[in-house]
């Protein structure tokens, strides 16, 4: 098990590392125009851009699936929020014009207390009432609902892009073109993921969010406080759905409903990481990304998340536990 | 404000033919949910398997209408299958992510271009149901009561669509009530306790994912049939949402649940749009806090805040038990 | 006191004879497990040689926890698979049949944690269990005159049932509602509407009132004396010594020693198992334990 949970993070950085050193290799060896290895070679790059991203995103939704076995399903909302409160600080007029780097701390602490909020005000107060697990995968219906419309009220149909690092030329590197605004948004991303796997391997409270997660009731009572674990799970599911939305708000564009069509794509990854296993989610939605991106080599754009949920559907064929889930024992 | 026409708009809306359809759409969900414990969120791809088989082969493929309610039935067969094979003998919450990507992996093949020549891609497919329209019995004409009045066409959809659903009623009355129901609720329940007495507990809940199912799918045909159009925007993952509300709303579980629930649901959602739009029309709301433009976003958070509270205060719904519901509390 | 009381009149002639030692041949064996193998991982949590159970007896299974007994029940009943073995049931090879075959066949489980059927009415867990309901397929569950005799019959058998379980005026409450102890009581009521030839019952007593233990126990006893083969896991040895024809000890995935109830006191393997160390002493005093198994069980440790 041991070996299992090193292996993760390991492939992540592979999967990040390998497209880079292949392509620097490539870079040498076809010099023309874009034959299908270049065009294959950047699309793998923009997937592992795509993936890191909803990553970002998945991470909080699985760590609060293994914490409280809830389905968020407003959890894309929390994306959206993350990305229109950077949106509102740094472009809005009615906003206070910040650069976007404020704006998106600014964002993702407010996704933070967001998460926090909702953990604080709805999911504990409906658990105390006696609210069954089922009632409450539909509760995050109506919230999903409630905040996806309000943010439409507020924001707006319109599409919109913030202030700073809109339009970029892209730098090449050998036959792959990345702007340096995305590979920026990539760098962090990984970054941030090899963060949350040091914080869960190496933390006190990394350490309680997994005991937690494999055994609630042996956490509690060996003295670690679920409460405050479930919190802090909330709120650091907030604040990387912000955090993600910003990037992907930076990457592609902001609208009212960009979580929502996420959030398919976040529940995929996780799926096909294992439900449950935030490593899983990390690997499971970098493969999500590729393949939506990847698809674009064959098929029409508009069909990139189509393959990525197929994907999905086919995995739960052939492996139903996830790439890294386990089987349960029953009875 | 003129209180009869927020009144009639509302109650045409809830005897519409939109509610019949959403009615017919949530018994399947009822089924899944209510009685087997199936999580389904992705019953609106039923509906879009259902509209677009009828759609494709009539304006597509120029065949009959009547094979096109067999092709859509049929669709809906395949699917339940499709989904069912990998997930049902995992754990429900699979089913509820497999389902929601499901349906929405659909709406984004049937909308592709690459799929127009088929499905006519965004724009959908138009007038495939003129053979319905052409037995019609009802002399042109409207007809109704008070304010609240519908055209022959309406009419003649408003007698099918609630005949099927009072049809689908009786059908699920009887099988939730027989042997097969009791097997089905005890699996809601726990379905290890009912493997460990000898049922076979993956059939039943394939059988009840392909009911349920093929109820959507009659349920999509019929909102296809009442415009004359499929487009695959209006199969969006909103509509399972929907469903779930009016199906909650009414009570889960009881076989009128789902059709008191559409009604109710259908006659606040348009007694609320009437509502406001006359209230910014009046002065009563200022135009800078919501403009009428937003009033469809107002209406619809409305929706997802009744659905919280609906959760909190009355799981059970309308008709249900709350005794029964928290036994049931898992 | 019923279970002392059914002791002497149980007709166990058969097993008199049989020598105590692990795995046995029985003389009309009714479950019949060979090489029975199952590993979570790298764990092994089963691996049973060879072990019959007789018919028409109860079987008490004991051994410490994470001796493999549930899991080794899960296996048999078709709850888990095994990853290697082969075993029958009445003389028909039955490995690897899923749980709803295993329990038409006739051998029906119970759980350690009760698995009533909450929003069921008492009475509708009861008629869920019979077998062989016309009306529990599709089409003629839609046709009533098909299936209502059947139930008429059906409900009868489980007013019968609930009479004796003394549940009878908990018929029409929801399952739900019930104690802790009524729920074992419904559990094994339900089991007997399914009309198995055994029953595996995982802990039937655990987390059960002294009284209600009692009642259980007279219960199952008297199931025995109607030709009922009952296979139990227990941990409390009173209950064990009680009531069992023959205990089956398992330690470490395996099964370390077999025998009437008065001989695994003083076998040298259980007292292994259950203190989990080996004893230093060279020479077995034991009169049941030999030096073989014990030296094996010692490896496992």
């Amino acid at each position: 098990m041991r070996h299992q949970r090193l292996f993760v993070p390991v492939l992540a950085l592979f999967l990040v590392t390998a497209p880079a050193v292949t392509a620097s290799a490539q870079g040498e060896a076809v010099l023309g125009a874009p034959g299908f290895g270049a065009r294959a070679l950047q699309a793998l790059v923009d997937g592992i851009q795509f993936g890191a991203i909803i990553a970002i995103t998945a991470v909080g939704l699985s760590l609060i699936f293994g914490t409280i076995h809830l389905i968020n399903f407003a959890h894309g909302e929390l994306v959206t929020i993350g990305a229109t409160f950077a949106f509102f600080l740094n472009v809005s007029p009615a906003g206070p014009g910040w650069h976007l780097i404020p704006a998106a701390i600014a964002a993702v602490a407010f996704g933070a207390l967001l998460g926090g909020a909702i953990d604080r005000g709805l999911w504990r107060p409906l658990r105390a009432r006696g609210t069954g697990m089922i009632n409450l995968f539909i509760a995050t219906i109506g919230l999903s609902l409630l905040l996806r419309h309000v943010v439409l009220v507020l924001y707006g149909a319109r599409p919109g892009s913030y202030a700073q690092y809109d339009i970029q030329s892209a730098i090449d590197l050998g036959p792959v073109g990345i702007t340096p605004r995305d590979l920026t948004v990539t760098l962090l991303s990984v970054l941030v993921l090899l963060g949350i796997a040091a914080l869960l391997q190496r933390t006190r409270i990394g350490t309680a969010i997994r005991a937690v997660s494999v055994n609630r009731d042996l956490a509690e009572a060996s003295g670690i406080d679920v409460q405050r674990v479930v919190l802090v799970v909330w709120m650091l599911g907030g604040a990387l759905a912000a955090l993600g939305g910003v990037f992907f708000g930076l990457v592609e564009i902001v609208t009212w409903d960009m979580g929502f069509k996420l959030l398919l794509l976040m529940f995929a990854g996780i799926i096909l990481g294992g439900l449950g296993s935030a490593y899983g989610a990390m690997a499971g939605s970098l493969v999500i990304g590729i393949v939506a991106q990847m698809s674009t080599l064959w098929f029409p754009v508009d069909l990139q998340y189509a393959w990525a949920l197929l994907a999905l559907i086919v995995v739960l064929l052939i492996r139903p536990q996830g790439i890294l889930g386990r089987r349960e024992r029953v009875g | 404000m003129d209180w009869s026409v927020i009144f009639s708009d509302a109650v045409r809306s809830g005897i519409g033919p939109i509610a019949a359809v959403y009615a017919l759409a949530a018994m399947g969900l009822n089924l899944h949910f209510g009685y087997t414990g199936l999580l389904n969120f992705g019953q609106v791809g039923f509906m879009l398997v259902g509209g677009y088989g009828l759609a494709i082969t009539v304006a597509t493929w120029g065949g009959p209408m009547v094979l096109g309610v067999l092709v859509g039935l049929a669709s809906a067969v395949v699917l339940a299958l499709l989904l069912g094979l990998p997930t049902l003998r995992l754990r429900a919450d699979y089913l509820a992510i497999t389902t929601i990507a499901a349906g929405e992996t659909l709406r984004l093949f049937y909308r592709s271009s690459w799929a127009e020549p088929v499905t006519g891609g965004v724009y959908g497919l138009q007038r495939f149901a003129n053979d319905f329209y052409e037995i019609s019995p009802i002399p042109r004409g409207t007809y109704g009561v008070w304010l609240v009045e519908f055209s022959s066409r309406d009419v003649w959809v408003l007698i099918v669509a609630w005949a099927l659903v009072a049809l689908v009623g009786l059908l699920l009355a009887l099988l939730v009530h027989s042997p097969w129901g009791r097997v089905v609720r005890a699996i809601r329940e726990d379905e290890t306790a009912v493997r460990s007495l000898g049922k076979n507990v993956y059939a039943y809940k394939m059988t009840s994912l392909v009911l349920g199912g093929v109820i959507g799918a009659a349920a999509g045909m019929l909102q296809a049939i009442q415009v004359q159009s499929v487009s695959p925007d209006t199969f969006d993952p909103g509509v399972t949402f929907f469903l779930y509300t009016l199906l909650v709303l009414g009570g889960a579980g009881r076989i009128l649940g789902p059709v008191v629930g559409s009604i109710l649901f259908w006659f606040v959602l348009s007694f609320l749009d009437s509502a406001l739009r006359q209230a910014i029309d009046a002065g009563y709301v200022s135009p800078e806090l919501i403009s009428t433009s937003e009033i469809g976003a107002v209406r619809f958070a409305l929706v997802g805040l009744a659905l919280i509270v609906l959760i909190a205060f009355r799981p059970q719904g309308l008709l249900g038990s709350r005794k029964e519901m928290m036994l049931g509390a898992r | 006191m019923p279970a002392d009381a059914a002791r002497p009149r149980s007709p166990l002639a058969p097993l008199d004879g049989v020598a105590p030692e692990p795995g046995v041949r029985k003389p009309d064996p009714l479950l019949v497990l060979d090489g029975v193998t199952r590993a979570f991982g790298g764990l092994v949590a089963v691996r049973v040689d060879h072990l019959e159970v007789q018919r028409g007896a109860i079987t008490a299974l004991i051994g410490p926890n994470g001796a493999g007994k549930t899991t080794l029940f899960n296996v048999v009943s078709g709850f888990d698979r095994a990853d290697g073995g082969r075993w029958s049931f009445d003389g028909q090879p039955l490995s690897g049949r899923s749980a709803h075959q295993m329990a038409r066949r006739g051998l029906v489980r119970t759980f350690q944690l009760t698995r009533t059927l909450a929003r069921l009415t008492v009475l509708e867990n009861m008629k869920l269990a019979a077998v062989g309901q016309r009306g529990e397929r599709l089409l003629p569950a839609l046709l009533p005159p098909l299936w209502r005799g059947q139930e008429r019959e059906i409900e009868r058998r489980a007013d019968e049932l609930l009479e004796r379980f003394q549940l009878a005026r908990l018929r029409d409450d929801y399952a739900g509602t019930l104690s802790g102890g009524q729920r074992k009581l419904l559990e094994l009521a339900r089991a007997l509407m399914a009309q198995p030839v055994m029953v595996l019952l995982d802990e039937p007593m655990a987390g059960v009132n002294p009284a209600l233990t009692q009642s259980l126990l007279g219960h199952i006893t008297q199931l025995r004396d109607e030709g009922l083969t009952v296979c139990f896991v227990e941990h409390d040895m009173d209950v064990v010594m009680g009531i069992s024809d023959w205990v089956a000890v398992m330690a470490g995935g395996r099964l370390v020693a077999e025998g009437p109830p008065h001989t695994i006191g003083r076998n040298r393997a259980v007292v292994d198992a259950y203190l989990g160390k080996q004893h230093d002493e060279p020479e077995a005093t034991g009169e049941t334990g030999e030096a073989g198994e014990t030296r094996e069980t010692g490896e496992e440790e």
